[in-house]
């Protein structure tokens, strides 16, 4: 799994490090009361202190603080009963107020975990450095107009929690899989949608290399608003490879912003470079310390629902399902919950291989989610039934199932209007047993000879015979004590 | 501590403030002035005492997350210089 990078003199190992902006789900936004509604007409959803009308006041969302809280408890953090905001200064167009108003040095969550699932079934956990609230800003458009920049302020205002991970990932895998991770728990938590395409999640990465073996820091850069998890994995290798490039020519990386572009598939400068940031960070005189005690600690502790981690740990402990399966069905609410359903009082390893292999092959051809699935749980619980009672063998399920998602029926009715019941009779498996030795006397021949290998192909045979309804058990034991010289 | 006539540049253009090369040296000793004040308030010790973000014992009250603002466009564009099309129109930035 080590991601390592090969230059002309000497090998590279990645420091990554993500900061990730997620958009809280609230009615009304961090500071004003207006609405958060993705997609409104522009400049709609717009109060004065939205817009940095002078003498307006910033006051301070409930919701906001309680999403926070509970984000933090979900990425097992501790928690800052109290916590200053600070104003952050620069200048933008979609920045009306000419500062960012957020938390600097008494974040309101502090350190925590996220424990990442790697594809191959291992586990690894990445450090969280803080995580604070502060606002988002406006949106620019660029291309509605020649020679101007249209500002709608929408966004401008709605609560934000900017999550920083330790520079504690050493490949684009561990990053794209601490996405994914962070996506699933604030998804499990309702504090944030995780939707990458619409920017309610938003990922910058800092990007430093270093000889393997060396512990130290190189200089890092800042890779801004990449929008997909492969576009971030993509930036990431894309950014450590110039690196290794400009040190083993000679060169020095300096500390900078660049923005990524998947099209040229390369990390450039971004042009507001000279002005250096300088954010000249101070407590917003607006507004007082944020302060709670342990009792509201509590109480939202109360009500967490169980996270992908302890239902994972739940699903490998209860079902016996392997490390894998278990990562990839816990990965969505939904998914589980459907699991769970197919799985109860039935084989919970059939259950895993139906939704994981069959049901997720089957949506993923189609391109549409769970909880639109033409198949319900309860028919494939049903499905898995008639297989375990003999009704149907597991070859003739496949087909049933094809049925079930091109036309929602239930399994039972397609077994019946179909006559793909399964010959449980010895009767006609052994008159389907012997047409077939009768017309191929010479591979009969073959096979009494001592060409054992020939029993498959008269399965096949057989089987092909019967329309494949053969209980495939009975008709190996038949066959086989046919085939007996 | 005296400020420099770079520094008080700099800090004009970090504030967005145009300020004529003939003020820089009143400025900057205007700006001295207020960095020795501060500076003879360090002087007072410190130690035992919570940093403070505000001259009250107060905190923060909390607002219900209800929505009571917005649908708005035309009065939060009314001071603006341009407009377009429900758009605040502002010269060309692209990064």
């Amino acid at each position: 799994m080590t991601f390592l990078i090969k230059g002309e003199t000497e090998t590279w190992e990645v420091v990554i490090g993500l900061e990730v902006h997620a958009q809280v789900i609230s009615n009304a936004k961090l500071f004003s009361g207006a609405p958060t509604d993705f997609g409104a007409e522009p400049n709609s959803q717009v109060s004065f202190v939205d817009a940095g009308m002078p003498g307006m006041l910033p006051v301070i969302n409930e919701v906001a603080v309680e999403q926070a809280v509970r984000t933090g408890l979900g990425l097992k953090a501790q928690i800052n009963k109290r916590s200053v905001f600070a104003r952050k200064n620069y200048f933008y167009a979609d920045l009306p107020q000419g500062y960012q108003i957020s938390q600097f040095e008494i974040p309101i969550v502090g350190e925590g975990t996220v424990i990442l699932d790697m594809p191959d079934g291992t586990s690894r956990e990445v450090g969280i450095e803080r995580l604070h609230l502060e606002q988002d800003a406006g949106k620019s458009i660029h291309d509605l107009h020649p020679t101007k920049s249209f500002i709608d302020l929408n966004r401008s205002g709605v609560t934000l929690m900017e999550i920083v991970s330790k520079p504690d990932m050493r490949s684009p895998e561990e990053a794209g899989a601490y996405l994914r991770k962070l996506r699933s728990i604030v998804r499990y938590l309702g504090t944030c949608d995780g939707n990458m395409d619409e920017g309610s999640m938003r990922c910058d990465a800092n990007v430093s290399v270093r000889p393997t073996g060396s512990t130290e820091l190189r200089t890092r850069c800042e890779v801004k608003n990449v929008n997909s998890v492969r576009f971030v994995m993509q930036a990431i290798e894309h950014e450590a490879r110039r690196h290794v490039d400009v040190y083993e020519s000679g060169g020095d990386i300096q500390q900078e912003t660049r923005l990524y572009d998947p099209n040229k598939g390369e990390t450039r400068q971004m042009r507001s470079k000279e002005f250096a940031h300088d954010y000249r960070y101070f407590p917003d005189p607006d507004l007082l310390p944020l302060v709670f005690d342990d009792d509201y600690i509590e109480r939202i502790k109360a009500t967490l629902p169980e996270l992908p981690d302890e239902k994972k740990e739940r699903f490998m402990s209860n079902y016996d399902l392997t490390a894998y399966d278990a990562g990839v069905l816990v990965v969505e609410k939904e998914t589980s919950a459907y699991y769970e359903d197919v799985a109860k009082g039935r084989d919970p390893k059939a259950a895993a291989n139906w939704v994981i292999t069959n049901l997720f092959g089957a949506l993923n051809k189609k391109g549409i989610s769970i909880s639109d699935s033409p198949v319900p749980a309860s028919n494939l619980g049903k499905l898995i039934d008639l297989i375990s009672d003999d009704t149907i063998s597991g070859r003739i399920a496949k087909d049933v199932f094809e049925i079930m998602v091109e036309e929602g029926k239930d399994p039972e009715s397609i077994v019946e209007e179909k006559g793909l019941k399964q010959i449980t009779d010895k009767g006609p498996i052994e008159a389907a047993i012997e047409q077939v030795m009768a017309d191929n006397s010479d591979k009969v021949e073959e096979y009494r000879g001592g060409k054992d290998k020939l029993i498959g192909w008269f399965v096949g045979q057989v089987m092909k015979q019967t329309g494949g309804k053969a209980n495939p058990g009975m008709l190996n034991e038949l066959l086989r004590k046919k085939l007996s010289p | 501590m005296s400020l420099d006539d770079a520094t008080v540049r700099k800090i004009a253009t970090l504030a967005r403030i145009d300020v004529a090369d003939a003020d820089l040296a009143p400025l900057a000793k205007e700006l001295s002035g207020i960095m020795n004040w501060i500076e003879q308030l360090q002087e007072v010790d410190t130690d035992a005492v919570e940093p403070m973000s505000g001259g009250t014992d107060m905190t923060l009250s909390w607002r219900k997350d209800a929505v009571s603002d917005g649908g708005h466009a035309d009065k939060v564009l009314t001071n603006a210089p341009e407009a377009h099309e429900g758009f605040f129109g502002v010269p060309k930035v692209v990064e």
